[in-house]
């Protein structure tokens, strides 16, 4: 599906460190969790090593690959605790995606609409199951009319995917007190501020309220420290941003909450409708009482040889 | 050509609608063959005859205590099941004609979720919209690839049928998550049986009974392979059946009694979500005995509420099901029974599409259409929709939608043009449908109102059961009749209201259907105990143990107080009414008397408290415990037998009194009849209960309980002021005949202290509780170790060692001290017999906390 980059030489490689703990006010008896913490391999990425440790030791591990073809991971921890590590490791290398210049000439947006439901082709149905509404991405007429204002008749579709990100950064204030994990996406949209998460939900329900098929990407991005400063350990964060769909090309990455196309520096775990299909770690514990969270994520340049 | 009807007087209001099927006439108002024997033999009985059966129905309802609690009211109102008296009855030829149709549809209905859930070639082939799978919130993408044992994922299907004005049946709606009605269906079969006998051996019809075994035999075929198959292997020896769990929302589901009534006829135990728990993807009932592996859970739970781990909405709050089911079921290691997922072809916007896909899956056309459906997503359907939109009703085309259905006839001016404008802005969220035209049949009515009683013609429609086995698809001939209020209506539930009808199926001595199972328990497979007590069924016996005491306690203390109050003028009365009003007081059925002259309770207000105390349960007292009482036994329907819920609805009080106060005469009757229920009911937990593990903790539940209550009384009955009489603590323990017969004297102190503290011979004695208490816990002991019995051992001793003439005085201190330590020993034990047996059931479950 993504076949432009057949063959595409090795751009960036990565080892990234993503640390969850939480920590109980009483004790845990019985854990279940569903974890989508393995970086995925696809046309743009290759995950060379990847290690998942958890403390307590798990009753049960299994590997699993879900609908959208992501890594999965089940666990089941039954010794009695009052916190949990889970410490996933993994170093990925990234292939060249099309920059900007590749990405010029695309159909108008109305084409890619029109094919939706109509095509029979293995990847417009693939691209079909990111078409409608879904748990975090209801669909309403401000976000049609807000991405009207990108999708202007007949202007080409990453061109108005790359308006959208752009204005997305311009209008929208990034504000991790505003918003959490269930705010609405109205209440995103009125409010104008949000963080990677909300943005994202919003970018999808534009383009899935005008009939365009998008994507929820779940991964992390390298940060660049400010000049002359180390980069910190546990300073970076799980990210969030849309893939959007385009015939001949695939599934081109925008990124609104850093206004980019994504070329090198985004490290994907998997994709879904939403956050709630790729969720990095979903569980159920029974008992503990309140519970702390405690993330931390590094994300490390590597040289380019797997030897370095 | 036979002629029309006589003008029987069972027919006068009678009216055969001009466009529409009737089950008993035919057009040329003959009685159709199948209905002569049944007209002849109504029009040659008293008419009285009828009203009686209809009064044994509903006397039957009653008893047995069907009901469907409705959703809408408050608090969960139940609603007395509605059974009306007279059949629906189908010939032979035509139910052959149903059971073939519905079993190629359920046939078709299991390949389109296999296909769906799998290789979604129905996508590929264009046989299916990606919309209508994508797009609907019922299709749970984290099943996607289940195994299904035997290619089998719908397991257990209803479909909703109706009849068209032309005589032919269509389907209406397909019911494939966790069907309801099968129960109902099969109790109203139970219930009709003996008002008919005679009528339903000449019309040879159909046991429904038999089907009802096929679903067990295919359930535990599939069991065992499961069992055998899966990550985790464990194959089941000969004989060894499979755990087959039942799970239910709970008691207040819409169809409790029914999954109740199906537990108990299917011999399952019935579980809700907290009784389940998942382990390194095995799935466990969790018991006294510890974890015991299930290997079926035949569901009444809808998806979404199965797993709050894979399938339920994050966003949702209250954690639903049994967290990990889904992945149990993914690694083979479960046969969740209809598969995790199946709600998905529910939808009412696949109609359309079943002819072609029936043709490409099956290689056959359907044998009973849908009712005309089409998807507006489709636009050409859209536009036809449009032109005519006055034939048309107009629903949800997924289940995430709130329910409605708009009748295009019913729209005028700006509504009709707003409602065009809704559908072409969201055609994908409507389907359009041809409106259905129900067919009639006869209800019987007791003329009721001052109208004649006879017969009137009401809509029905007809929902049947099919079940998968290993061999196919079989049909429960028989069915649930639903009946519309009037005689004609656009839309049928019973939630709405209506009733119900026995489906009567002819075909005589048709074949009992294949049983899978040869006869396979031995001798070593004998069981004698119930291994499978869910520990929550084994807390709520306790507490059913608990809450008859304390029924039957306060029971007795109301009549007591009343007693006095009624009897004995105030200036008459001894020492001994200051303590019965303390104990009132105590138990919250009054107020707690301040002290002081000013604050005096009279005896017109303690009345009218106490009055208050039996029949209002908004206040502390008998009506609020029987409340209690009704809805402990709700959560253990299956375990009682119908004859014990009998007795069980007796003890319910109708609030006959909602703002006036009883009479002397009607509240002392009410405690009567109350305290002759209640020994109704422990007649029956002695006699008619085996004394199984589940037996003992209610056991322990009620003896715990009325030696709480007796060691109470016997305490604040010795701190009485001075020589009070004796007869009330008498009549308060129930032992006043022994005494009399005995003693035949007044009650002196060292007899009744006897009577009630040492007498092991007398039920009500503390002794008697104490050695209760203590056989029940070395039983268990034998299977689960030691679990309190030490906790009472010391006041046994203690108990034993009085000495009537030095020791059984109210002087006595140390007696005092002794009823102290008997209360908190008590206290004690039920929080060892929490720890021990009861941790499991705590229901801490919770989410992982959001980032």
């Amino acid at each position: 599906m993504n076949d432009i980059s057949a063959g595409a030489a090795v751009c960036a490689r990565y080892r990234v460190v993503h640390e969850t703990r939480y920590s109980y006010q009483g004790t845990v008896c019985l854990s279940q969790q569903y974890l989508h913490l393995t970086p995925r391999s696809f046309a743009f990425q290759e995950t060379e090593s990847h290690l998942i440790h958890v403390d307590p030791a798990v009753s049960d591990s299994r590997d699993g690959v879900d609908y959208f073809g992501n890594c999965t991971r089940h666990l089941s921890i039954t010794l009695p605790h009052d916190s949990l590590l889970v410490h996933a490791a993994s170093t990925v290398a990234l292939r060249a995606r099309p920059g900007l210049a590749q990405i010029g000439g695309t159909p108008p947006w109305e084409s890619v609409r029109d094919m939706m439901g109509k095509d029979k082709s293995a990847a417009t149905l693939e691209a079909c199951r990111y078409l409608y509404a879904s748990p975090h991405v209801p669909l309403f007429p401000a976000l049609e009319a807000y991405a009207r204002q990108s999708y202007t008749p007949g202007r080409p579709q990453l061109d108005a995917a790359l308006d959208l990100t752009q204005r997305i950064f311009d209008e929208f204030e990034f504000d991790d007190k505003a918003t959490d994990i269930s705010t609405p996406l109205e209440q995103v949209l009125q409010g104008r501020r949000g963080v990677c998460q909300d943005f994202t939900h919003l970018m999808i329900g534009c383009l899935r309220s005008i009939g365009l098929p998008a994507r929820y990407m779940s991964g992390y991005i390298l940060t660049h420290p400010p000049p002359g400063k180390p980069r910190l350990i546990g300073a970076d964060a799980s990210h969030a941003w849309v893939s959007v769909h385009c015939p001949g090309l695939g599934w081109v990455d925008f990124d609104p909450t850093n206004r980019c196309l994504v070329q090198h520096e985004h490290i994907t775990l998997g994709w879904g409708r939403d956050f709630s299909d790729v969720t990095p770690m979903r569980g159920i514990v029974l008992g503990g009482g309140a519970q702390a969270l405690d993330v931390q994520v590094t994300v490390t340049p590597l040289p380019l040889s797997a030897e370095g | 050509m036979p002629n029309p009807l006589p003008a029987h007087p069972l027919l006068a209001h009678y009216v055969v609608a001009p466009d529409g099927f009737d089950e008993m006439l035919d057009a040329a108002r003959v009685p159709r063959a199948h209905w002569r024997a049944v007209l002849a033999s109504l029009e040659h009985e008293a008419p009285e005859l009828m009203r009686q059966r209809m009064e044994m129905v509903q006397h039957q309802v009653r008893e047995n205590g069907v009901t469907y609690n409705i959703l809408a009211e408050a608090e969960g109102l139940q609603r007395a099941w509605e059974l009306n008296v007279l059949p629906l009855i189908l010939p032979d030829a035509e139910w052959n004609g149903i059971e073939a149709a519905v079993v190629q549809r359920a046939t078709l209905l299991n390949k389109i979720l296999c296909d769906v859930y799998g290789e979604q070639n129905l996508l590929r082939e264009g046989l299916l919209p990606p919309a209508l799978i994508h797009a609907n919130a019922s299709f749970l993408r984290p099943c996607h690839n289940m195994p299904h044992v035997d290619g089998v994922a719908l397991h257990f299907y209803a479909v909703d049928l109706a009849r068209a004005p032309d005589g032919r049946w269509w389907v209406v709606a397909d019911r494939t998550q966790g069907p309801s009605g099968a129960g109902y269906a099969l109790e109203n079969r139970a219930i009709m049986t003996p008002i008919f006998p005679d009528l339903l051996r000449e019309l040879k019809v159909q046991s429904p009974a038999g089907f009802f075994r096929t679903v067990h035999d295919s359930l535990v075929h599939w069991g065992r392979l499961c069992a055998a198959g899966g990550d985790a292997p464990s194959p089941l020896r000969e004989g060894e059946m499979p755990l087959i769990v039942l799970l239910t929302p709970g008691a207040s589901a819409e169809t409790y009694h029914e999954q109740a009534y199906l537990a108990r006829h299917l011999g399952l135990p019935l579980v809700v979500g907290d009784d389940l728990t998942v382990r390194s993807g095995v799935v466990y009932l969790k018991t006294l005995d510890g974890l015991h592996r299930v290997h079926v859970v035949l569901r009444q739970v809808d998806d979404e509420a199965c797993d709050p781990l894979e399938l339920q909405n994050p966003l949702q709050g209250a954690l639903l099901g049994v967290a990990g089911l889904t992945h149990a079921a993914m690694r083979g290691n479960v046969v969740v029974a209809n598969s995790l997922g199946s709600g998905l072809i529910e939808s009412d916007a696949l109609l359309g599409f079943l002819p072609a896909i029936s043709k490409r899956l099956l290689g056959e056309p359907l044998k009973m259409p849908s009712v005309a459906t089409w998807w507006c997503g489709e636009p050409p359907a859209l536009e036809a929709a449009i032109g005519k939109l006055d034939q048309l009703v107009f629903k949800p085309s997924f289940p995430q939608l709130p329910p409605f259905a708009i009748f295009g006839q019913d729209l005028a001016g700006d509504a009709r043009a707003a409602f065009i404008a809704d559908l072409r802005a969201n055609p994908n969220d409507y389907i359009a449908q041809e409106r259905i035209r129900l067919s009639q049949a006869p209800v019987w009515t007791d003329g009721a109102a001052g109208a004649a009683p006879g017969l009137q013609a009401r809509a029905i429609g007809l929902r049947v059961f099919a079940c998968a086995t290993p061999h196919g698809y079989v049909v429960m001939p028989g069915g649930l009749t639903r009946v519309a209020t009037g005689p004609d209506a656009r839309v049928l539930t019973i939630q709405k209201g209506g009733a119900s009808k026995d489906t009567w199926v002819q075909g005589g001595v048709g074949m009992e259907p294949q049983r899978l199972q040869k006869p396979g328990i031995r001798g070593q497979d004998l069981v004698r105990e119930d291994t499978n007590l869910p520990s929550r069924v084994a807390e709520d016996l306790l507490w059913f143990g608990r809450h008859t005491e304390r029924c039957d306690n306060i029971c007795r203390l109301l009549r007591v107080a009343l007693n006095i109050l009624f009897n004995v003028r105030s200036q008459q009365r001894g020492v001994e009414w200051p303590t019965v009003e303390a104990l009132c007081a105590w138990f919250l059925l009054i107020d707690e008397k301040q002290p002081g002259p000013a604050a005096m309770s009279t005896d017109g207000e303690i009345e009218a408290a106490l009055l208050q105390a039996v029949v209002s349960p908004a206040v502390p007292g008998l009506a609020r415990q029987q409340e209690r009482l009704h809805q402990v036994a709700g959560r253990l329907h299956e375990r009682f037998s119908l004859d014990n819920w009998r007795a069980l609805n007796r003890i319910a009080q109708p609030a006959a009194y909602p703002d006036t106060l009883p009479s002397q005469s009607e509240v002392m009757t009410i405690l009567d009849d109350t305290t002759a229920a209640l020994m109704t009911l422990s007649g029956f937990a002695l006699d008619g209960m085996t004394r199984d593990l589940g037996w003992r903790f209610m056991s322990i539940g009620r003896h715990l309980e009325r030696l709480q209550f007796q060691s109470l009384v016997l305490q604040r009955a010795l701190a009485m002021d001075g020589d009070g009489s004796l007869d009330w603590l008498l009549e308060l323990s129930d032992s006043i005949i022994t005494y009399r017969v005995r003693y035949r004297a007044q009650p002196e102190w060292l007899p009744v202290l006897d009577l009630l503290l040492c007498d092991e011979t007398n039920p009500r004695s503390i002794l008697f509780q104490v050695h209760g208490i203590q056989r029940n816990l070395r039983k268990i002991a034998l299977t689960h170790g030691a679990c309190g019995e030490h906790l009472l051992a010391p006041l046994n001793d203690e108990l034993r060692a009085l000495q009537p003439d030095t020791d059984l005085n109210p002087g006595n201190a140390g007696l005092s001290a002794l009823l102290e330590r008997i209360q908190l020993a008590s206290a004690a034990l039920y929080d060892q017999l929490g720890v021990q047996f009861f941790s499991y059931t705590d229901d801490g479950q919770q989410r992982n906390r959001p980032s």
